[in-house]
């Protein structure tokens, strides 16, 4: 199942924004944006909602719409009322705009299904109101890049783009992780999360701790190391 | 006095046309507790409404849901603001309770009534909140209360008790809606959502009393 996402902002700018960062980190993802008055005016229309959805199922099998502002959500919620044909393939996410289409472009990105998506969005303001990382790393591995008995591979890499993991660099690193199939902690956090990854604040120089465990930990370790040893394109 | 389509229709053109003389003063409530757009946005919004009505003709057989429908996703496309979606989904329940031609007392009372359970649900609000759904709840109530009574009668007993709603809506302390923000500096000022929904009660009045 692919999904894509409309953006509804009562503000065509602030919309087209959002689409432009998401769209940044998830490049196949389909983003609409659905904004502002007939008119162009500040506002949410039905209309303009309901033919940015339309326009998204012929892209995808199904829509996570996210809004900014009270009527925003409201609008939307007509629309779904309206429209029976969308029953389980249009859902709203009830989450904030910027960071909520952030997390859903990049789990869309990683092949995420309609539901998953929509959970993104809506972890996405815990993720920023927790001001220090969630999961505590795992143990510390004797020598780098050796299991240690309860078979967790930990290495230690320097961030070396000058910017550090900045959004793009963040969502490459959640990109190739969700890809590795194996759960990786990076910095203490878990690194197929574009969030969390930002919420580091990861700055150049900064040394992070890499760790997996259990089958294909040591070549997803090693990958990760050599993803951020690399710099991204920026180093 | 017939409610059908055609009352549908003319109550439209009586809204807008009261929305329009009141658009100034809707506004200039909406900027004492709101962001002061009340009147124009709702204004903008019947003016569509009476363009969309007057570039579908009306079929024979047309229904008074059918021309609420076509006003109920107007207004949603074209308000702009929270009034947009809350007025178009009264009109869209009330559309979905009055498909037929020709309604009689118990029907309004039924169209009322599906219309407060529409704002209520999309707005989560209820009464002495200083919203729009304190001019509606009342207003069902005394249609209800005057069933047995002509249809005429149950709709002026609707309009009645939403003008006096909304001017109860006065001395009340907004708990929803933008007016919220101001906390207690919001009473002392009408809702203008709770006024603009006595105004449209009493265009379906004038509409019904049209030869």
């Amino acid at each position: 199942m692919t999904v894509a996402l409309v953006l509804v902002s009562h503000s065509a700018l602030l919309a087209q924004g959002a689409v432009e960062l998401a769209g940044q980190m998830a490049p196949d993802v389909p983003l609409l944006p659905a904004a502002g008055t007939l008119d162009g005016g500040l506002g949410t229309s039905l209309d303009i909602v309901t033919g940015a959805v339309e326009r998204a199922l012929v892209e995808a099998d199904g829509v996570v719409v996210l809004a900014d502002l009270g009527s925003a959500v409201l609008t939307v919620e007509s629309a779904l009322e309206i429209e029976d044909a969308w029953s389980g393939r249009v859902v709203l996410a009830d989450a904030p705009f910027v960071e909520g289409a952030v997390a859903a472009a990049v789990a869309a990105q990683q092949g995420g299904a309609l539901d998953a998506v929509q959970a993104a969005a809506q972890e996405a303001g815990g993720t920023f109101a927790a001001s220090a990382p969630a999961a505590p790393a795992p143990p510390v591995a004797a020598e780098p890049g050796e299991a240690t008995a309860d078979g967790v591979v930990t290495e230690h890499v320097t961030v070396r783009n000058p910017l550090g993991l900045h959004a793009r660099p963040a969502a490459q690193l959640a990109r190739a992780i969700a890809d590795l199939g194996v759960p990786v902690s990076v910095g203490g956090v878990d690194g197929s999360s574009v969030l969390q990854l930002l919420a580091l604040g990861a700055t150049g120089g900064k040394e992070l701790e890499v760790s997996a465990r259990g089958a294909g930990a040591r070549e997803a370790v090693r990958a990760v190391v050599g993803l951020i040893d690399g710099g991204f394109g920026e180093a | 006095m017939t409610l059908d389509a055609a009352w549908a229709r003319r109550w439209a053109a009586q809204a807008a046309a009261t929305v329009a003389a009141a658009k100034d003063d809707l506004t200039e409530l909406d900027r004492q507790i709101g962001d002061g757009d009340h009147g124009h946005n709702l204004d903008r919004g019947f003016r569509a409404v009476v363009a969309k009505l007057d570039a579908t003709p009306a079929a024979a057989d047309e229904t008074v849901g059918a021309v609420l429908k076509l006003v109920a996703t107007t207004l949603m496309s074209t308000v702009g603001g929270a009034a947009g979606p809350l007025y178009g989904t009264a009109f869209l329940r009330a559309a979905k309770v009055t498909d037929r031609e020709e309604l009689d007392a118990p029907a309004v009372v039924a169209l009322l009534e599906a219309a407060v359970e529409g704002i209520t649900a999309r707005g989560h609000a209820t009464t002495g909140e200083k919203t729009m759904v304190d001019a509606w709840q009342p207003a069902a109530e005394a249609a209800a209360g005057a069933d047995g009574a002509t249809t005429l009668a149950v709709l002026e007993a609707a309009a009645a008790a939403a003008d006096a709603g909304a001017t109860a809506t006065i001395p009340l302390v907004a708990t929803k809606g933008r007016a919220s923000y101001l906390g207690e500096r919001s009473a002392g000022h009408e809702d203008p959502g709770a006024r603009s929904t006595a105004l449209l009660l009493a265009a379906a009045v004038a509409a019904a009393e049209e030869p």
